[in-house]
């Protein structure tokens, strides 16, 4: 069924809102990371937030599946909608929320156990297998979406973290996959990998658009403007400029993002 | 693009899920475990925090009343026919007479006090008598031997009482519990009790618990703890002494000099595992080598700072070394770029930046020994050995003499409860040492802390 | 006293040829400073150095030497017929040694003239009620040949004692002299005095190593004197510890190995729970206020010495549980009859090494990477979900070594089994009986008369040594895991 809405969706208009934020701030302590936020992601779609250090677009990334309560010091105000529910509420179990909205991190993080146990976890704790043999169809179909199914298919059972980097990178998405997410954040999730590793990953992103609403944070201009078709531009806490991939990268309307993206500022 | 919004649930995506806001029962189950795990965390911190309540409590509670001590006062006639015959307050002739000597002083005085109090009792003198201490002859005696002035004069003097009686005061001993107690009768007590009505048998404050020393089996009321404390300082100026130019001398090799080759290797090794023996093979060591072969006093707080040092200076290199590490390396750049020899740049620049650290791991270090037992057990440091305090510097690094936690544990031996008072408020003594120590070390910390 | 004064003189040399060199390096630059090799301060180290360090080390030399060398000429002079039934070498010359000492302390007393203590047909009799009265303690009645043997031996001390500081202020001396007459201003003395007192650090350095080997050793001879006086056969196999000192005593290892492992396995079964527990909530639970009053207050236990929880055991907890497990006890199981049992020690045990536990547990959780953790949160897991599956894995190697150590302190600990796990060597599964372990025994066969001649003594450096090496053994076992698990995440 999924499938089919996205060969029907082809549009970019016609994509549904996934997380919409109005007004969202976000205090580290005394500090004001982030300003005002207001911003909508749509679903079937790589949304990416370029900006230069500091300027809170993994701060932003990570109030969307409430990564953020895990520091003390951290407070959020504003609305954070999934589907039309605020995820901020009192109501919403973090832990639920996180099973739909999975994340893969900067530096590759696969669990000290075997590739296979890797990429079980999030169904195991989820409960989203009845036995062991539809456990190991989620596994095959997560490694294979990982694009890494055919690399270790005959070492299931080795450790995930003798894995090379990018092995590694894959394996993670692999895993944030399995536990079948709605959203997937990625915290540049290439910025530890060579050149290659990295060319692989970016080709799995553009393939996981076909099913998930994806959100990346990047470093690299060049990547954002190959993988995404929305961009946000942080500055300083601010959301300067968000919109088409395109027309931010040729005409952006702030100047701020134009001496970003010519290289004046960052 | 507003329809599918407003029905996120179904259209958008694979697998239906039900709103963030319903927990399902098995997030709800998830959550009940995630509060049990929580639980058994806040548990185990609470038992280690209960023990520690308790431990205290009970020391608290336990060991303050050795500080207090009973007292009953007397007035002595210091009759000069008894104890000076002479009648030339010649020191010698009066240090003939023997603690025997006063007995019959100091009954006659408690006779003559129940008589002017007006009590009523059975109790013949002697009986009377024995509600003293065995001590108070001897007390007397050093007394008078100190005030030959007072012979012949009637002074009012204050008697330790016996343990028995003292317990009773301090509720320790009640009329049931002395039902099989031959050393004291029903009939005393009532004695003390109205001894104490009367105001001349009463609880004091016992300087002597502090700074006395030990007492034999008999008589729990007159030991101190006073001539081992001067043991254990005897012992940590030696361990000081030896232990922290060695310890330094050491850490600076190690961080500073030593090439990485396997004698270096060897010794860091070496160092992180003698942290770990346990302390009573220090003491075979001590035994075997200061003692059997190089004929070192037996008991001499000298061997036993050896033993100790020995224990120690694993503790003290380790955190040297770490205080040496936390020196940048930036300051040593500076100096050797002005033309300084490394040892230069070592001993002016580096050592004295991490000197606080040095001092507060010497001093926990220090801490740590001066709470040791084991290895004492075994250099015959215990048991009741000086009964004065040692006469000079010398004789307090080579005589015989006990140790605190010696002490402490030599009273927790002896039959009569009396003294685990006493080993609990020596514990007090040695905890407010252990205390102070380990303040001066966090102030020195906090005080002298760098982040570079 | 002598040695106390050679000291002072070794000292005064060295300050006297501190400024001696410093006024030589000076006067050889012609009081130009800026024309020496090194600071003048150098020259005068150099000097004062030379002078002490050799003569420093060769006394100390001398000290260990002269008793070997003594005592086995001393030894070699005593005829076999002098020693007796039942005794040996070793006991005779303790006996002489004795003497000796006694003949010192009477001279000392002065009830002995130094020409009567030399005099070798002295009248025996007189010579002991001599020594009697100057209050020397004699175990038998003097013999000739021990009264030769021990008239030997004090004149062998004391010329050896006069030997001894002659040669020693001749050291000095030579050693002045020779960095007196070197000092010259071309003469690099810093960079000599930097090599001298870099070897003295090196030096301090090995006394690490030196006592490790002191205490091989000195366990190492009597291990092995016992083992010719004792089958080492009944030591590790034998099933009996009945030590009996009119002979024929049974010193089996292993009724002590099984109370010494049965009492740390119970301490373990107290602290590790516990402690892991603490440290996991500290760790990943705790909000910084908790941490920083939790830990430090947990730590105290740590830091409270041993006597201190031996008293604990003897005189509370111990009646606590025989209140409770003992004969018409709160329970009414009657199952305790002394409050000396393998419980008492094993839970007091426990207790002290919670923190022991924390601690050492905190640091390993705390060096599970962060990423580890938002990798399994950010899959929607909970935190303790998180630390069941995800960090207590990872930090596995590291609590093993945490926990490998901790059972090393529990195996080695003396004060608490001491005062609180009996004195009764057995093979048995109860908890509430008392039972004894390696370090009881020790300090049972080493404490009051000893007699280094009987198996019965001697056993106490087996059992030492025995304790060392699996203590030994598990600490390095335990810092190879710990070091291997750290190297992993840096």
């Amino acid at each position: 069924m999924m499938n089919d809405m996205t060969r029907v969706e082809r549009t970019v208009d016609s994509k549904a809102i996934k997380i919409a934020a109005n007004n969202v701030q976000v205090h580290y302590g005394d500090t004001h990371a982030i300003k005002d936020v207001n911003v909508e992601i749509e679903d079937k779609t790589v949304t990416a937030f370029i900006g230069p250090s500091g300027c809170g677009k993994s701060t932003f990334l990570r109030c969307l599946n409430r990564m953020n309560d895990t520091i003390d010091i951290c407070r959020v105000t504003g609305d954070i909608l999934l589907d039309g529910e605020d995820i901020y509420d009192k109501r919403v179990d973090p832990v639920q929320l996180r099973a739909k909205v999975g994340m893969v991190f900067q530096k590759p993080n696969p669990f000290p156990k075997s590739i296979y146990d890797n990429v079980a976890y999030g169904p195991r704790i989820h409960g989203l297998a009845k036995n062991k043999a539809e456990l190991d169809e989620l596994v095959e179909k997560s490694l294979r979406r990982g694009a890494i199914w055919e690399e270790v298919k005959d070492r299931l059972d080795a450790p995930g973290t003798g894995l090379s980097g990018g092995q590694q990178q894959r394996l993670c998405i692999a895993r944030a996959v399995a536990t079948e997410p709605e959203v997937l954040l990625m915290d540049e999730p290439c910025s530890a990998l060579d050149p290659i590793a990295t060319a692989q990953v970016e080709e799995l992103i553009d393939d996981l658009r076909k099913r998930y609403s994806v959100v990346i944070v990047t470093h690299s201009m060049q990547q954002a403007a190959r993988v995404s078709q929305k961009t946000a531009f942080f500055h300083l806490g601010n959301l300067v400029e968000f919109g088409e991939t395109g027309q931010i990268f040729t005409n952006p309307e702030d100047p701020r993002t134009e001496s970003y993206i010519t290289g004046r500022i960052g | 693009m507003t329809d599918i919004s407003q029905t996120p649930d179904t259209s958008s995506t694979a697998k239906p899920k039900g709103s963030l806001f319903d927990k399902d029962a098995r997030t709800k189950r998830r959550n009940a475990a995630e509060g049990r795990f929580k639980l058994y965390g806040i548990a185990a911190i609470g038992i280690g925090l209960l023990m520690l309540v308790v431990l205290v409590t009970k020391i608290v509670t336990a060991g303050t009343g050795a500080f207090q001590q009973s007292f009953l006062e007397l007035s002595v006639e210091l009759k000069e026919d008894k104890l000076d015959k002479k009648g030339n307050r010649n020191i010698e002739d009066i240090k003939k007479v023997s603690t025997f000597g006063y007995a019959p002083l100091i009954s006659t005085a408690l006779e003559t006090e129940v008589q002017n109090l007006g009590i009523q009792t059975d109790l013949k003198p002697k009986e009377m008598g024995k509600i003293l201490s065995k001590a108070a002859q001897a007390d007397l005696r050093n007394y008078v031997i100190a005030n030959p002035d007072e012979i012949g004069n009637t002074v009012s003097f204050r008697f330790l009482v016996n343990s028995r009686v003292d317990g009773y005061m301090k509720g320790r001993v009640t009329r049931e519990s002395i039902a099989n107690d031959k050393s004291i009768s029903v009939a005393q007590l009532d004695l003390v009790d109205q001894l104490r009505d009367a105001g001349v048998l009463y609880k004091a404050f016992n300087p002597d618990f502090i700074f006395g020393s030990d007492a034999s089996d008999q008589r729990p009321e007159a030991a101190g703890i006073g001539v081992s404390m001067l043991g254990s300082l005897f012992m940590m100026l030696v361990v000081l002494v030896l232990a922290l130019p060695i310890g330094v001398a050491a850490s600076i090799y190690l961080e500073e000099f030593a090439p990485q080759n396997r004698l270096t290797d060897i010794i860091e090794v070496n160092i992180s595992n003698l942290a770990a023996v346990p302390s009573i093979v220090f003491g075979i060591l001590g035994l075997a080598v200061f003692i059997n072969y190089m004929h070192l006093p037996t008991s001499a707080p000298l061997v036993g700072g050896l033993v100790l040092t020995l224990m120690t200076l694993p503790t003290i290199i380790i955190s040297t070394r770490a205080s040496l590490k936390a020196v940048p390396p930036s300051i040593r750049d500076a100096a050797l770029g002005v033309g300084a020899s490394k040892m230069q740049s070592v001993f002016h620049h580096v050592l004295p930046l991490a000197a606080p650290g040095i001092l507060t791991g010497t001093i926990i270090g220090l801490a740590q020994a001066l709470g040791e037992t084991a290895p004492l057990l075994l250099i015959g440091m215990v048991g009741f050995i000086a009964s004065n305090p040692p006469d000079g510097i010398v004789a307090g690094f080579l005589s015989p003499n006990s140790a605190m936690p010696a002490q402490i544990y030599e009273w927790s031996k002896r039959a009569d409860p009396a003294f685990y008072e006493r080993a609990w408020g020596g514990i007090i003594i040695l905890l407010i040492f252990l205390v102070t120590m380990n303040t001066i070390a966090v102030i020195l910390r906090r005080r002298f802390e760098r982040r570079w | 006293m002598a040695l106390s004064w050679l000291l002072l003189i070794l000292l005064a040399l060295a300050v006297i040829g501190y400024f001696a060199g410093r006024t030589r390096a000076l006067a050889s630059a012609e009081g130009d400073a800026r024309a020496l090799h090194s600071l003048p301060s150098y020259y005068g180290y150099n000097v004062a150095l030379t002078a002490l360090v050799p003569a420093l080390g060769l006394l100390i030399l001398w000290l260990l030497a002269q008793p070997l060398i003594v005592d086995k000429t001393v030894s070699g002079m005593i005829p076999d017929t002098a020693i007796t039934e039942g005794s040996d070498r070793g006991l005779v010359m303790s006996e002489v040694r004795r003497v000796a000492y006694g003949l010192d302390g009477a001279i000392a007393a002065g009830t002995l003239s130094d020409a009567q203590a030399r005099n070798a047909s002295a009248d025996i009799e007189g010579l002991t009620q001599s020594l009697k009265d100057a209050g020397q303690v004699l175990t038998q009645d003097i013999s000739k040949p021990i009264l030769m043997a021990a008239q030997k031996y004090r004149s062998m001390t004391a010329a050896g004692s006069t030997a001894m500081q002659v040669v020693v202020l001749l050291a000095a001396l030579l050693g002045a002299a020779f960095a007196y007459v070197r000092t010259h201003k071309e003469f690099r003395a810093r960079n000599v005095v930097e090599q001298g007192v870099l070897a003295l650090l090196l030096l301090a350095a090995s006394i690490a190593i030196l006592t490790t080997v002191g205490i091989v050793l000195s366990m190492l001879f009597e291990t092995m004197n016992f083992f010719q006086l004792h089958s080492w056969k009944d030591f590790f196999f034998g099933s009996t510890w009945a030590p009996n000192f009119r002979g024929g005593s049974e010193l089996s290892i292993l009724p002590l190995l099984w109370g010494t492992l049965y009492i740390s396995l119970i301490a373990l079964l107290v602290a590790v729970p516990i402690g892991l527990f603490a440290a996991i909530y500290l760790s990943e639970y705790a909000t910084g206020v908790t941490r920083s009053i939790a830990k430090p207050l947990l730590e105290i236990l740590a830091g409270i010495p041993t006597i201190v929880y031996g008293l604990f055991a003897l005189l509370t907890v111990g009646p606590a549980l025989v209140s409770l497990f003992g004969d018409g006890g709160a329970l009414g199981l009657g199952w305790m009859a002394s409050s000396n049992a393998v419980l008492t020690a094993g839970l007091v045990m426990g207790i002290m090494l919670i923190p022991f536990v924390s601690s050492l547990s905190d640091d390993i959780i705390n060096a599970v990477p962060q990423s580890m953790r938002d990798g399994s949160l950010g899959l929607g897991a909970t935190k303790s979900e998180t630390v069941r599956q995800v960090v207590l894995p990872a930090a596995l190697p590291g609590i093993v070594g945490a926990i490998l150590l901790a059972a090393s302190r529990a195996i080695g600990e003396t004060m608490i089994v001491v005062m609180a796990a009996g004195a009764i060597a057995k093979f048995s599964g109860n908890p509430f009986e008392a039972m004894t372990t390696i370090t009881t025994r020790i300090v049972s066969q080493l404490t009051g008369d000893t007699d280094f001649a009987s198996p019965e003594t001697l056993v106490a450096f087996a059992l030492g040594l025995t304790l060392f090496i699996i203590t030994l053994g598990l600490n390095i076992f335990a810092l190879y895991i710990v070091r291997k698990y750290r190297e992993q995440y840096e």
